[in-house]
């Protein structure tokens, strides 16, 4: 009875493994292809065969001397100037909102978060023209400060996972506090803030990759000054029927260079993800 | 039904239990939505008819100080000894009106026509010869229009606490008190004012980077602002619900309305697929991953969320080289395995392989999503629930109906709602695999991929279209909030909130 018990368990393992192998295969294999055809040295854009026959670091380089046409080293340049930049303010705005939200008590308060609920239901490039007016109007179109802005200007409205984090601290610890004679401001700074350090390193870390995968926005801004691209855009156009045959194994090899730092800041912070979005879950 | 008989029914009769109660209760939910509704906007007014009393009886009671603080603002604080503050209140005043002469009320007057001289050359019926007109531009005249309203209730609001202020401080003198310095004022600012200070400047930008345009785009959606009413050179004006009435009319062919209707089925379609398929499977995944005995679960782990991690439009495009004629999956499955002689065309041949490709993809993109936020909350399932069941008899596929899904949506709903209305808007996955395609004469400046917020996007940015390309994100709003509002107070009533405590 046992020994059948244990010959059944050992089956159904056995299943898994294999299916969990194939299933492995199939999710990884795209992203291997990506990585060994971006060294792959022969051939155009695509070939009859899987495996590359010939490596080298060819497209990696023509990728950053090349640079008449599309130039990849500013475009990578400007991502991240531009994601310093909105890194700093949204952090900044985001968690300015959610303290207050969750910690202060002023009679606008329950009204203002259902505006941001509300706010939160438009589909969100339903505004792009009317933005993109608004920059004309000061004459920012097709520069970097626009994609600040426009990065930045709405972060207020993600207050809900780190407002979600606040609620979890003792408010008896506001109270001492005050007790002693702190105001607001200091305990905010020198309390809260300490506390806080998951959720402002998970703010800081979304801030900062938002605007290496923002496409939308930035390809309206942007228009066609190819030099003030994103990597994002940047990339896209190397896939358009224009560029694609001469350019694909660089778009693979830009990839590369985008996917592994944004891939292993997301690793580095996976926990905190999954707190901020399942936090939110459970209380429903 | 009494709580013994609820536990002996099956999972599914339980869920049509629940499932009937919450529909029995439901009109009585929407009722008290609409109360709610009813005493939101009666308090609004309420509080309006205080305000304006209060400001009646102040002006009555005030002294001659206060009184002339009515017309310019700042005087009765001047007068009491506080400079800074009086001072910005006339700063403010003297601002505005110099901004509504010089600028805003030239746009706020032609806001009711959106303007009314064409620009270019016109025949000037006095002299009988042509003249270059500057004329008028509706669009600027729509925006400034809005910024103007904006501000004038900004200022109005300015104008109450400055009337409220000056009252304040007479009755301070009055009294034989000191008036409040400036120096506390602001000091009160880090403190019991707080929220003032870090809600200022997020206020801001949001509202003028956020609320601006949306107005704006309301606005939009009631004009005929499309390509042949395209300024400057052209104006267009107020039509009421016209393009509302073009979505909805019901004709034959290529018309807005019948692609309005198309792609609104294959919307609600794309996101239940996309959104019920990658739920389940990553959930099924994830339990076998976590399953007792199983070795090498960080690998097999890492495995599928590296896939999330690397940024979506890389895999995305990704994606849509590998699915073209000559792309490496058509290279696998023809030269490589030999299943197939000429090449599928994944993308672009008919409607029905292009919409199981692209929901198949977005399972590849979704369901590691799945497991990284479903492993940790099925860790902590109780572990007693399992055993009793194992106990009782019941088989693995059993247990998930009965234990593990049950848990998993009570815990996940909020999870699960915000996904489906993610999938309705999820702009990045239809647009960077299919761009729409195939492409067809038989939708409106549409493709058989393309959802609604994909043809929003093509109505703006290819065929200028920006009254309709506005009323179908106005019909998307609807659509999500009305999704939320009706499935949280499901969830709500069907929630048995001690069944897992």
């Amino acid at each position: 009875m046992i020994k059948s018990y244990k010959l059944k368990r050992g089956l159904v393992n056995a299943f898994i493994y294999i299916l969990l192998a194939v299933l492995g295969i199939i999710w990884i294999s795209p992203l291997i292809y990506l990585v060994l055809h971006s060294f792959r040295d022969e051939g155009l854009a695509t070939v009859s065969y899987l495996l590359p026959k010939t490596y080298s670091f060819k497209n990696y380089i023509d990728l950053f001397t090349d640079t008449a046409t599309l130039n990849f080293p500013r475009w990578f340049m400007n991502t991240f100037v531009v994601a310093c930049f909105s890194c700093v303010i949204s952090t900044l705005a985001v968690l300015m909102v959610s303290y207050s939200f969750s910690r202060l008590r002023f009679k606008a308060r329950k009204p203002l978060i259902n505006i941001g609920m509300i706010l939160g239901m438009f589909p969100g490039f339903m505004t792009m023209i009317a933005i993109y007016y608004l920059l004309k109007a000061m004459g920012l179109t097709q520069t970097l400060v626009a994609l600040v802005i426009c990065y930045s200007a709405g972060a207020g409205l993600g207050y809900q996972i780190s407002k979600g984090f606040f609620d979890t601290i003792p408010r008896a610890l506001d109270e001492a506090a005050t007790i002693d004679g702190a105001t607001r401001n200091q305990i905010f700074w020198k309390i809260i803030l300490p506390m806080s350090k998951p959720i402002v390193v998970y703010t800081v870390l979304t801030s900062f990759i938002g605007p290496w995968t923002d496409f939308i926005l930035a390809r309206i801004i942007m228009g066609d000054k190819r030099d003030n691209y994103t990597v994002a855009i940047g990339l896209y156009t190397m896939v358009q029927k224009e560029f694609v045959v001469n350019y694909f194994k660089r778009f693979l090899a830009g990839s590369v260079l985008v996917a592994v730092p944004i891939s292993a800041l997301f690793l580095f912070m996976q926990r905190y993800y999954v707190e901020g979005v399942t936090a939110g879950g459970v209380k429903g | 039904m009494k709580y013994i008989e609820y536990m002996q029914l099956n999972p599914f009769q339980r869920f049509w239990y629940n499932f009937s109660n919450a529909m029995k209760a439901f009109p009585g939910k929407l009722k008290n939505f609409f109360v709610a509704v009813g005493v939101l906007i009666a308090n609004f007014f309420k509080g309006i008819g205080k305000a304006v009393a209060g400001y009646v009886t102040r002006f009555i009671k005030g002294d001659w100080a206060v009184k002339i603080s009515y017309l310019i603002m700042g005087f009765g604080n001047m007068v009491k000894g506080q400079f800074i503050k009086g001072l910005l209140f006339l700063a403010s005043e003297v601002a505005f009106i110099a901004y509504m002469v010089f600028f805003g009320w030239g746009y706020l007057s032609k806001f009711p026509t959106l303007g009314t001289e064409v620009p270019g050359m016109q025949l000037n019926p006095v002299t009988g010869g042509y003249e270059d007109v500057a004329g008028d531009n509706s669009m600027l005249i729509l925006l400034y229009g809005v910024l103007t309203i904006v501000l004038i209730a900004i200022f109005f609001a300015i104008y109450f606490a400055s009337t409220k202020s000056a009252y304040a401080v007479a009755q301070q003198v009055a009294a034989g008190e000191k008036p409040v310095s400036f120096k506390s004022e602001v000091k009160d600012l880090l403190d019991n004012k707080f929220h003032i200070t870090l809600l200022a400047f997020p206020t801001l930008t949001i509202s003028v980077f956020t609320i601006l345009p949306l107005i704006f785009m309301i606005l939009i959606a009631f004009t005929n602002y499309n390509s042949s009413h395209m300024p400057p050179g052209k104006l267009f004006t107020w039509v009421g619900l016209e393009t509302f009435s073009e979505i909805f009319a019901m004709t034959e062919g290529a018309s807005k309305g019948a692609t309005f209707l198309e792609l609104t089925k294959w919307t609600l379609i794309w996101a239940v697929f996309a959104t019920v398929l990658n739920y389940l499977f990553g959930m099924i995944l994830a339990l076998m991953i976590n399953k007792k005995g199983i070795k090498l679960k960080a690998l097999w782990r890492t495995l599928f969320v590296i896939t999330v991690a690397v940024p979506q439009f890389v895999t995305l495009l990704l994606m849509n080289q590998m699915l073209q004629a000559d792309g490496a999956i058509n290279v696998l499955l023809m030269n490589v395995l030999g299943l197939i002689d000429k090449p599928i065309m994944f993308l672009n041949s008919t409607a029905l392989v292009a919409r199981i490709t692209v929901i198949v993809v977005n399972c590849w993109i979704g369901i590691p999503y799945t497991i990284l936020i479903t492993s940790g909350i099925l860790m902590n399932i109780p572990a007693d629930l399992y055993e009793s069941a194992t106990i009782d008899g019941a088989g693995p596929v059993r247990t998930f109906f009965s234990i593990t899904l049950p848990y998993m949506l009570f815990v996940t709903t909020p999870y699960l709602i915000t996904n489906f209305i993610g999938n309705i808007n999820n702009f990045n996955v239809i647009y960077l695999l299919t761009a729409g395609g195939p492409g067809t004469e038989n939708l409106y400046q549409a493709g058989y991929t393309d959802l609604l917020v994909t043809w929003l996007f093509n109505l703006t940015m290819n065929s200028l279209d920006y009254n309709l390309a506005a009323a179908v994100g106005i019909l998307v709003f609807v659509v999500c909030a009305t999704i939320s509002l009706i499935t949280f107070n499901l969830t709500k009533s069907a929630k048995n909130e001690e069944e897992f405590s």
